[in-house]
């Protein structure tokens, strides 16, 4: 690994007013993508500045009746915290979707949202990447881009976000919260990630001397119908090829509210305000379910090797619906997709 | 000239004095430092499970793990699962199960092992084999590294 030295931040102000005054440095929590990034020289931070042991550890109530998850609670943990399996069970379950239970102890909340992509050329830096080295090009648009995004991708970029976690948060309109020297703001979820566009290199709009403090959910958590389906190339461990979190309100057979976010098809958690309002006042049925997904996919592009994933979304959509609709969400033990 | 820092652990019950570059990994510290060759070096990213070892009683990749970040912690490996030289009951029913070929990733299935059974979310043999999916066997013993674990949940919820 690379040179570089440690500092431990010991409280929020100062961690601001580090990062602030160093570009070059970088905040570490559980540093599960980070370390990995920096022994591929991929990430050559001069500095690590440890945030592991500020108080954003807790997941608490908040007066609107949602709940404030502070960015340092671990994925696992989360996951498994009675008011997140309770209220929130799309969020728990599509966070047990990703990674491993060793990594899901380690990750933080706030680091999950931060993670980089996983498209192989921006590891490999023998390849140009403009995610990496920007102006030096993309590998991935003509080059093996099975994992790749076919959903609001640029002439720059064709990568995809790969948390499943994001894609929950997404679906449940988390905001997430964040200091930096000027103070405290809020970010909502949907603005938190970027597409590409020309400024690939930028993942997200928190700027770089911020930091994520905590991330809230509102009151509605979609406890009873909803589903996380994530497809991918093996059982377990593995980055979605499509994963769908779906959430439905329904008055008898009528759905009254409708969330969609789609995760491994863009460079961020995708969702589509037409796709959910088409959803809305209609039966919940296969009809419907297959004219969301036709919407949603309307502008999807396909690259030499991920063609298959338009097609793969179309019924991950309809099924993931289908699930939400019958309260029988994917388990992500038993594996079988019902 | 680099820089060390000094680092406390208390490494399988034993309070440990180091003193450590920021890049060393605790999987660097303990095989190359603490001679504790026992968790075992894989992939080195975090992708196959074999330097899995329990800190203040979880499971962790000691691959992805900075030595600095984890001053004060207990670290928890192969080698100090056997209490008074009575193995641990999952060595016992990984032994019983043949649960291992080479060998080279049975330190960190056992030490994944003892974490999910201290998670306690695991109960049906589905749940195992979800809960351990961060351990990679290139032998392939997975049905016999379930059935070990089962096993040893077994034991272990009949004895509490």
């Amino acid at each position: 690994m690379i040179d570089f030295e440690y500092a431990r931040a010991s409280d929020v102000a100062d961690a601001v007013r580090r990062i602030a005054s160093d570009p070059t440095a970088k905040f570490i929590a559980g540093g599960t993508n980070l370390i990995d990034l920096m022994k591929g020289n991929v990430e050559r931070p001069s500095r690590l500045i440890d945030i592991s042991r500020l108080p954003l550890k807790t997941v608490e109530k908040t007066a609107a009746g949602g709940v404030v998850i502070g960015a340092l609670v671990p994925n696992s943990d989360l996951s498994y915290h009675p008011l997140i399996e309770q209220q929130y069970p799309l969020l728990a379950s599509a966070i047990r979707a990703g990674a491993s239970q060793q990594l899901r102890n380690m990750a933080s909340t706030g680091g999950n949202l931060l993670q980089r992509t996983r498209c192989y050329y921006f590891y490999d830096t023998a390849t140009p990447c403009n995610k990496r080295e920007p102006g030096s090009g993309c590998s991935a648009i003509k080059g093996l881009n099975r994992m790749h995004a076919i959903l609001g991708t640029s002439d720059a970029c064709i990568a995809t976000h790969p948390s499943d976690m994001c894609v929950g948060l997404a679906a449940l309109e988390a905001k997430v919260h964040v200091m930096g020297p000027g103070g405290e703001r809020t970010i909502v979820f949907e603005d938190f990630h970027r597409l590409p566009g020309e400024t690939p290199h930028l993942d997200t709009n928190l700027h770089p001397d911020e930091i994520v403090t905590t991330i809230e959910l509102p009151a509605r958590g979609f406890a009873t119908n909803y589903t996380y389906l994530k497809i991918r190339d093996r059982l377990s461990y593995a980055f979605a090829l499509v994963s769908v979190a779906a959430a439905l309100e329904l008055d008898g057979g009528t759905i009254t509210e409708a969330r969609l976010a789609l995760g491994g098809v863009a460079h961020k958690p995708w969702r589509d305000p037409a796709a959910e309002a088409a959803l809305r006042g209609q039966a919940g049925d296969q009809t419907s379910f297959a004219r969301a997904a036709d919407l949603l996919l309307r502008d999807a592009k396909r690259f030499a090797h991920n063609a298959f994933k338009i097609d793969l979304a179309r019924r991950a959509i309809v099924r993931a619906l289908t699930q939400a609709a019958q309260g029988t969400p994917q388990s992500q033990s038993d594996k079988k997709i019902r | 000239m680099v820089s060390r820092i000094p680092v406390t652990l208390v490494v399988n019950g034993i309070e440990t004095q180091l003193e450590v570059t920021p890049w060393t990994t605790l999987l660097d510290a303990l095989r190359d430092h603490l001679h504790l060759t026992g968790t075992k070096k894989g992939c080195d990213h975090g992708q196959c499970g074999a330097c899995t070892v329990l800190i203040d009683g979880r499971r962790v990749n000691s691959c992805l793990t900075l030595t600095v970040m984890k001053d004060g912690a207990e670290v928890t490996t192969i080698e100090g699962l056997a209490t008074d030289g009575a193995l641990h009951p999952l060595q016992q029913a990984f032994i019983d199960h043949d649960a291992f070929q080479c060998g080279y990733c049975t330190p960190g299935q056992i030490c994944s092992a003892a974490g999910l059974l201290a998670e306690g979310k695991a109960r049906t043999e589905d749940e195992i084999r979800e809960l351990m999916s961060g351990n990679i066997c290139r032998c392939g013993a997975y049905p016999n590294i379930v059935a070990a674990i089962h096993q040893a949940m077994g034991a272990m919820g009949s004895a509490s």
